[in-house]
């Protein structure tokens, strides 16, 4: 029988703060084990920008804030057969979805912008004006969740996600026994 | 419970009924989530709290008796009957009303000082709720009061239990709380200009961690006191004091 080859992985960062990568290095030593099974394609772990094959799992940290978490989202959807939602923000925005209604605003985009560059009583914007240069991707009206936005196949809840929930799902995925998570693993914070 | 009959003997009035086939012992006028607990079976529920009236307004206690879907904290349990509590069916509906809960608020526990305390995340986690839903988030905009000195509320997170109206009300005897508006507009509002012109104090029942069981009604410079990882349902999930009486 043939040595199965490695399954491919690619990871992403939307709007997420890079915590839910940082938790994936919380796997700690088993990674090396892990390592033995999969290999990374596309990920800002390798700093490889663009995929260079079709991936086996793709694992997405953060929801979409602007247009071009949107392009990276389909692109992975294209490329992944199983992808992954990563932690709150991936799953149903988290904090960045702070913005789309606990600003008390009937335009809580205009008004965090505001806020953030005009406003915001420690801004020093020369400008005075809310940056529009055409090569910044276009934001979007509200933070979406990924699965609003393309077909998601799992969620790995957590803010992050303990290397041990991350490590059990992926070692199950791999060996193609996901039975979902135990209940004492589920956790939102 | 045990009563005197005619005949000036001592007649033992507790009778006995089944949850999901086993037999548990109830005494008159107890409800089936009472008999329930004393037994150590754990009924999810959200707007019942002990020590509070029951309202039966959540609906995430619903269990099925005789085919008929009732909610278990105010429904009277009644000798012989056969209580539904734990089918898919019900934990399906039961999983639906929280997240219909997570949907109609805002809730972003990431960012919630009641997260690891709150009894919503805790009975998502119960229900195995992991994965967003086929419901719309209605992301309203709500209001924050912050006017009191030593208590703010963040109605962003309120689920409409009812449980702060009925301490405020049966046990301060001060009626801070009550509902205003009518079917999906219905609120919690304070029963004044804001919190601060009311007579609420942080020693108030009603504003006990106990009471709310989300993080609407906050306690000025406590929230972060013990950390997220070591609080309530970070040491077990929602009930297990409950279930533990069954194994004790």
């Amino acid at each position: 029988m043939p040595e199965l080859r490695k399954a491919r992985i690619a990871t992403a960062s939307l709007a997420g703060c890079f915590g839910c990568h940082m938790a994936i290095l919380d796997i700690d030593e088993r990674l090396i084990g892990l390592m033995g099974l999969v290999e990374f394609d596309r990920s800002p772990v390798n700093d490889i920008k663009k995929f260079t094959k079709r991936c086996d799992i793709g694992i997405i940290e953060g929801g979409c804030c602007n247009e071009e978490n949107v392009h990276v989202l389909q692109d992975f959807r294209r490329n992944c057969d199983v992808l992954i939602a990563l932690g709150q923000c991936a799953i149903m925005g988290g904090l960045p979805a702070m913005r789309n209604a606990v600003m008390h605003s009937e335009n809580p985009l205009l008004e965090c912008l505001e806020e953030a560059y005009i406003s915001g009583r420690f801004i020093r914007n020369t400008t005075h004006q809310i940056p529009n240069d055409p090569a910044l991707p276009l934001v979007l009206d509200k933070v979406y969740p990924l699965s609003e936005v393309v077909k998601i196949d799992y969620n790995i809840p957590g803010c992050a996600p303990t290397g041990d929930v991350i490590y059990s799902t992926l070692a199950s995925l791999l060996a193609g026994k996901f039975r979902g998570f135990e209940r004492e693993l589920i956790k939102f914070d | 419970m045990s009563a005197i009959s005619d005949t000036g003997t001592r007649r033992d009035t507790t009778f006995t009924f089944t949850i999901d086939g086993v037999e548990i012992r109830a005494q008159p006028g107890q409800t089936i989530m009472e008999a329930a607990d004393d037994a150590g079976i754990y009924i999810p529920r959200l707007c019942d709290h002990e020590g509070l009236r029951h309202q039966g307004s959540c609906r995430v206690c619903t269990v099925k008796v005789g085919g008929r879907s009732v909610s278990a904290c105010t429904q009277p349990a009644n000798p012989g009957t056969n209580v539904e509590s734990e089918t898919p069916y019900l934990t399906k509906l039961r999983r639906d009303l929280v997240e219909m809960l997570f949907h109609e608020g805002n809730h972003l526990c990431p960012m919630c000082e009641a997260s690891g305390n709150c009894e919503l995340q805790a009975m998502a986690y119960r229900l195995d709720m992991t994965n967003p839903t086929k419901f719309p988030y209605l992301e309203p905009n709500r209001d924050l009061d912050a006017s009191h000195p030593d208590i703010a509320l963040d109605t962003n997170r309120c689920i409409s239990c009812g449980r702060c109206i009925r301490a405020s009300m049966d046990v301060d005897g001060k009626g801070l709380f009550g509902y205003v508006g009518r079917g999906i507009k219905r609120r919690v509002a304070v029963n004044g200009m804001d919190l601060a012109h009311t007579d609420a104090a942080v020693t108030d029942h009603a504003i006990s961690a106990e009471v709310c069981p989300v993080g609407c009604i906050i306690r000025k410079r406590e929230g972060f006191r013990i950390p997220i990882g070591e609080r309530e349902f970070d040491k077990g999930l929602i009930g297990h004091e409950i279930e533990e009486k069954a194994n004790a």
